[in-house]
């Protein structure tokens, strides 16, 4: 990954509720994440882990509560996205080329040099090769390159990772592994849904576990650590 | 400024996707024709019948084409997430908007030019006298159609029965745009053509409420 040009960020979340009429998918979630932390959410289908980092990225609106992002001890008021999103779905349009794609949202977001930053990073996920190459031709790991390398444009400080391994082979998980390893080794904020023990959850400094809705478990370190992420299986 | 750009890089994208896919462009202007040229064959009307009957006929047409158009136009961004790429890219969603209606209108405009001569020798009604006018007449009557279909689209991508739900709110709403286009449309039609302003004032009008709508509240048909 390329050198950081961000300012370590940490998120806040204060009171979140969110409600689909009248079903809770979070209930009262309050958690600090520190700047630099890379935190694993683990929990069953439906506790609630996709739409809360969906709220973190602005994806979604809480029903109730406040999301903020932390640069220091300053609170910042983002009008921007501050955080890179990668989800299960790969967010690129299949009708377009790896470099179409990225260069879209490169102009989208207002980055300065889009087609050098756009060159950048399609070396950085090893698919210079395959630039002009339309997305829908591409591999399911190879898609999540294009994912990582949108997520990454502009270089932000926090990276939300949605189920990011899920379909991907042994030696696309590995790669992913050593791409959050990097990102995680920057300093950037790292917020990541897992289903089970993985590479990639071995990389995690936090554990949390989400149940209904509700934080039930939340562990830097000790034995309660891996079996937070084991958890998300059964 | 930033938002125009914005937007013109979202065309951008809308076009190219188009015109790789040819999806929405195919199936409407395939629809169009079938519709024109069935009703020929059926009724064989006469000049004056043609005169008569021939612009409502071109827009329930056009209108028909326009939900087959706009039913995709959001639900083809939910496949992969790109409405969630879109909207963490873009500070203001207007742009998204902006530039799926003028994607909408163009394709919905590039179908009627191109059924123009098509009607004009089945139904034996001469538009070369008034082709400018006809033009910007459909080209408001598709701004109507296309600003009021996409915030629906937006709408109706996220419900559950959403093949049914556009049309289900497109038809009743857009019945005002339907029967200006209709009216100014005839009068471009016959022997002595003359534009009909009040019915185009009145599509400007509706336009320009339909866009300070989407302006002001578009960001809300987006959310989760």
């Amino acid at each position: 990954m390329t050198p950081a040009s961000f300012s370590p960020t940490g998120i806040r979340f204060e009171n979140i509720d969110k409600r689909y009429g009248g079903l809770y998918a979070l209930r009262r979630v309050s958690l600090e994440i520190s700047a630099g932390e890379c935190v694993a959410f683990a929990g069953r289908n439906g506790s609630g882990k996709t739409t809360l980092l969906r709220i973190a990225a602005r994806l979604a609106r809480p029903s109730s509560g406040t999301v903020n992002f932390l640069s220091g001890s300053q609170e910042k008021l983002e009008t921007q996205p501050t955080a890179g999103f990668v989800a299960h779905a790969t967010m690129a349009y299949d009708e377009l080329t790896a470099e179409e794609n990225l260069l879209l949202f490169a102009r989208l977001q207002g980055i300065a040099q889009p087609a050098a930053r756009t060159e950048t990073l399609l070396r950085e996920v090893g698919l210079v090769d395959r630039r002009n190459s339309l997305v829908r031709t591409f591999s399911r790991g190879m898609r999540q390159r294009i994912a990582i390398a949108r997520a990454l444009l502009n270089e932000p400080a926090v990276v939300l990772l949605d189920e990011p391994t899920t379909g991907l082979d042994p030696q696309g998980a590995s790669w992913f592994a050593q791409t959050v390893r990097q990102l995680r080794d920057s300093g950037r904020t790292i917020l990541m849904s897992l289903h089970g023990e993985s590479e990639v959850s071995a990389l995690a400094t936090r554990a949390i576990r989400l149940d209904a809705g509700s934080v039930v478990a939340d562990t830097r370190t000790g034995a309660n650590f891996r079996s937070i992420l084991a958890f998300a299986n059964a | 400024m930033a938002l125009l750009s914005k937007a013109a890089v979202l065309l951008g994208k809308e076009l190219r996707t188009e015109f790789r896919s040819r999806e929405l462009l195919t199936t409407t202007v395939v629809f169009i024709l079938t519709i024109v040229v069935l009703f020929s064959f059926t009724f064989d009307p006469s000049v004056s019948e043609s005169r008569r009957f021939g612009p409502g006929l071109l827009w329930l047409a056009f209108l028909f084409a326009a939900s087959l158009m706009l039913q995709p136009c959001f639900l083809r961004e939910q496949t992969n997430d790109t409405l969630g790429a879109l909207r963490l890219s873009v500070s203001d969603p207007f742009a998204i908007f902006l530039a799926k209606l003028a994607a909408n209108t163009l394709f919905l405009l590039f179908t009627q030019v191109l059924l123009l001569p098509v009607f004009s020798i089945l139904y034996n009604v001469p538009v070369l006298a008034a082709f400018p006018q006809l033009v910007l007449v459909m080209f408001m009557g598709s701004l109507g159609l296309s600003v009021t279909g996409t915030a629906l689209s937006a709408i109706s991508a996220q419900a559950r029965m959403r093949e049914l739900l556009l049309p289900l709110l497109l038809l009743p709403l857009l019945t005002p745009v339907l029967i200006a286009s209709t009216e100014a449309t005839a009068a471009l039609l016959i022997p002595n053509p003359a534009m009909r302003w009040d019915w185009l004032g009145f599509l400007l009008g509706f336009d320009v409420v339909f866009l300070t709508a989407l302006w002001l509240f578009g960001e809300y048909l987006l959310e989760e």
